[in-house]
């Protein structure tokens, strides 16, 4: 268990080629699409897009499905391979057993091993205490993972989907988040709330949302978005290790993600953001499943002769506006590219960030590309309309280059 | 009406008094006789409570209490200055040192200091934001009540709290909270990680009879019978929540034996041997068997709250009445001059003293300075953060954003 010293050069070399594997396979799940599709641009007009190449078309799939091991994984490159969830439960397991105090409580996680199975296996090497099978009482075990943390424990909450936490609203804001503060410093809530949230396929409106913009003005809490493997795992180890209540934020669509990982323990920073395409002509900031989509697009982008500079902010809640002033400084425009809702959302709120600090950096205005402000629907069309698609990014990009 | 059965005592005359004890003997356990001075804790008294206590789905414990003078004269002394703190802080909030939500907990003092009789500081307590008398039996001084009701620095949580948010983490005081009901599930939690670390302690969550109808308190009821957790829900009941009477907003307003597969106790509340003698029995029981409930029958002589007049849902003659008939800090004075322990000189000259300290320490808190402008911004976060930082340069403030320095991650 030797310990990495992680600069933030190496990480973004570690990132780099992760992405662009599963860009590779993204690409391969392109098959067959018509021409003519309807296009609905983030601010609310339709274009109609006729034949157009690669570009006009809807990418349904801009993640990987299913593991794939053909193209990436050679016995000869150092590390192991594996998904998402499962680098969650890496992290997740070697905290437990590092440290006592660490214990996980949610709803089905114990016997039935998680819903996403992150929590696999973990009830029979730790026991039912340490993995506990909670009743469907959100509000309740949420509060009580606090009451347990304001001694010491360092509990990781899980909630089934995010929007269920809606439920524990009251405690999160109230309890977890203002504690230390109205104590005069009394007590630490080292409690990590994890789950998965986000638009996944064809879930229905109350099981797609996007609870990071509620909790955004939460003070006294951290936010964290994970988005590959590699991230997933460190994030988590760094946010059961924090002292502070954090939450992460997890997404339905990439429990399935493969990358291949370092053997060695590392642990990432959570205030961090993750440098995924160095550039010269735009920012890009984005998190979580959009990244996979604002990658995609960077692929268009630079056959088109435009060179993106691709930032997963992963660090909701403190903004990282250093790296990302940096970016800002160096390229002077600036695309957010995200899955909260138009209004009120990360992309709001960072929009606001970099007008405040940065404005004499800009060439032209920040552009938001958000989802649209509709409870997601079920039909699949539907669906994939509410979310940013590669395209807009593209079209975005070049109005933005101009 | 406490009826005693004596076991010896003396008056400062140096000379035993010997009572007629009935036939009742039964209820005497350890009597010893002994030609000592008042106040002396070797001998033991067997007081009887007030009323029996009600139980649901338990044995109930027996009536009879065993205390000591001096344990008698600590509850006098404590409620008394928890009384004259609560009538202080009156004062101060009419002129306008204190702001904002001041909850009075006068009336209600023998909850609190029957409650500490009975355990140590290593159990854990959690109350609402009726929370500075709990606050002050859990060790919390004077002046930290009376600075932090005026947001200044000396304030046990530097001002920054305020009336509902009183704790004390070393003495096992977990607040002071403001959401009714949100502090069930948290004791509950308090409960389970002392089950985790098998502390043999047990955690007293107190609510009141309007918390007694939130979701949240069943939920985590249950869960709590669940698990077996060393968990005591104490309901203080003063039966108004807030301007509603209890009959109006529950159907069923036996708290007690709400629990259904829990067991529970109802309390005389007012009377602080019959509340020591239900925790030490509570915390006894939930140390073996998880979860129980204790219903305190309590009253609450001020408002709601400093806001509420407290006399347009009840009559004046309600709240005389409950003063001339169970007011608790007059039982125990009763208590203690019918067994000559002390005499009403005595009881009048340390209320004298009560009343000096607790003016000391408004005085004191008066001149604790306002919180720095610099600590609004500390203990949002936790310094540190969660992996250590290494950078060039630390974290700056500047026209209220952060900047981050360029930093390496290294685990801990």
């Amino acid at each position: 268990m030797a310990t990495l010293l992680q600069g933030l050069g190496v990480a973004s070399a570690f990132s780099a080629s992760p992405s662009l594997d599963s860009k590779k396979l993204q690409l391969r799940s392109l098959s067959g699409r018509k021409a003519g599709i309807y296009v609905v641009r983030s601010d609310a007009s339709l274009n109609l897009h006729t034949g157009a190449p690669k570009a006009g078309r809807l990418i349904t799939n801009a993640v990987v499905a299913k593991g794939d091991s053909s193209a990436a994984s050679t016995s000869s490159k150092p590390g192991h391979e594996l998904l998402l969830f499962e680098a969650l439960r890496e992290g997740l397991e070697e905290e437990m057993e590092r440290d006592p105090t660490v214990c996980v409580m949610g709803e089905d996680v114990g016997h039935y091993g998680g819903s996403y199975k992150v929590t696999k296996d973990l009830a029979n090497k730790f026991g039912d205490l340490r993995v506990l099978d909670t009743p469907i009482a959100e509000n309740s075990f949420t509060g009580m993972g606090i009451g347990a943390a304001m001694t010491g424990l360092r509990t990781v909450v899980e909630g089934m989907n995010m929007g269920f936490l809606l439920l524990a609203f009251d405690q999160i804001s109230n309890n977890c988040g203002m504690l230390h503060y109205t104590s005069g410093g009394q007590f630490k809530i080292p409690i990590v709330i994890r789950g998965p949230g986000g638009v996944g396929r064809q879930l229905g409106a109350e099981h797609s949302q996007r609870l990071e913009s509620y909790f955004q003005s939460i003070p006294g809490i951290q936010m964290v978005a994970c988005s590959t493997p590699y991230n997933a795992k460190g994030l988590m180890k760094a946010a059961i290790r924090s002292k502070n209540p954090v939450i992460l934020f997890e997404h339905v669509l990439l429990y399935n993600l493969k990358e291949r990982i370092p053997d060695e323990e590392y642990v990432l920073s959570l205030e961090e953001s993750e440098m995924v395409r160095p550039g010269e002509h735009v920012t890009i900031l984005t998190y979580s499943r959009m990244r996979y989509h604002v990658m995609h697009a960077a692929k268009t982008l630079v056959n088109k002769g435009y060179d993106p500079e691709v930032i997963d902010i992963r660090s909701l809640k403190p903004f990282d506006l250093h790296t990302i002033g940096n970016s800002i400084k160096k390229t002077h425009r600036v695309l957010i590219v995200e899955e909260c809702m138009r209004t009120g959302g990360i992309g709001a709120s960072l929009t606001a960030a970099i007008n405040e600090n940065f404005h004499d950096y800009l060439d032209a205005p920040v552009v938001c590309l958000s989802s649209q402000d509709v409870p997601t629907p079920y039909a699949g069309p539907l669906e994939e309309w509410t979310v940013v698609q590669p395209a807009q990014i593209v079209t975005a990009v070049e109005k933005l280059c101009q | 009406m406490a009826v005693s059965r004596l076991a010896s005592s003396s008056s400062s005359s140096g000379s035993s008094l010997v009572k007629p004890i009935s036939a009742a003997l039964s209820f005497t356990s350890s009597l010893r006789r002994s030609l000592s001075s008042s106040a002396d804790d070797s001998t033991t008294l067997t007081i009887e409570t007030s009323l029996p206590f009600t139980s649901h789905n338990c044995d109930p414990p027996s009536r009879a209490v065993e205390t000591s003078p001096k344990e008698l004269m600590s509850f006098f002394r404590e409620m008394a200055l928890m009384r004259r703190m609560e009538i202080a802080a009156d004062s101060l909030y009419k002129a306008k040192l204190i702001r904002g939500f001041c909850h009075l907990y006068d009336g209600q003092e023998a909850v609190a200091v029957g409650m500490e009789a009975a355990i140590t500081k290593k159990d854990c307590i959690i109350t609402a934001y009726r929370d500075h008398c709990t606050f002050l039996g859990r060790g919390g001084t004077l002046l930290e009540v009376f600075a932090e009701l005026m947001g200044r620095q000396a304030g046990c949580s530097k001002g920054k709290g305020g009336s509902m948010h009183f704790y004390k983490k070393e003495n096992g005081f977990y607040g002071g909270h403001g959401i009714v009901g949100a502090q069930i599930p948290l004791g509950c939690g308090l409960a389970f990680a002392q089950k985790y670390s098998k502390d043999e302690t047990v955690t007293f969550a107190s609510y009141g009879d309007g918390a007694a109808n939130q979701g949240q308190l069943f939920e985590a009821l249950n869960m709590a019978a669940l698990w077996d957790l060393p968990a005591i829900l104490v309901c203080e009941n003063n039966h108004y929540g807030m301007g509603t009477a209890e009959w109006r907003a529950a159907k069923s307003p036996a708290y007690y034996k709400r629990g259904d597969y829990v067991p529970g106790l109802k309390v005389d509340g007012m009377d602080v041997l019959a509340v020591k003698q239900a925790c030490k029995f509570a915390k006894e029981y939930a140390l073996k068997n998880g979860p129980l409930i204790l219903e305190m029958d309590t009253y609450r002589y001020h408002g709601h709250s400093m806001s509420d007049p407290g006399s347009t849902y009840r009559t004046r003659d309600e709240i005389s009445g409950v003063r001339q008939e169970r007011d608790p800090v007059e039982r125990v004075r009763k208590l203690l001059t019918s067994h000559d322990i002390a005499s009403e000189k005595e009881l009048k000259d340390i209320e004298k003293e009560i009343r000096k300290a607790v003016d000391e320490a408004i005085a004191q808190a008066k001149e604790s300075p306002m919180p720095e402008p610099s600590e609004l911004f500390t203990n949002v976060y936790v310094k540190g953060y969660g992996v250590e930082m290494v950078g060039d340069r630390g974290a700056t403030f500047q026209d209220g954003v952060t900047f981050l320095p360029k930093i390496y991650s290294r685990h801990l």
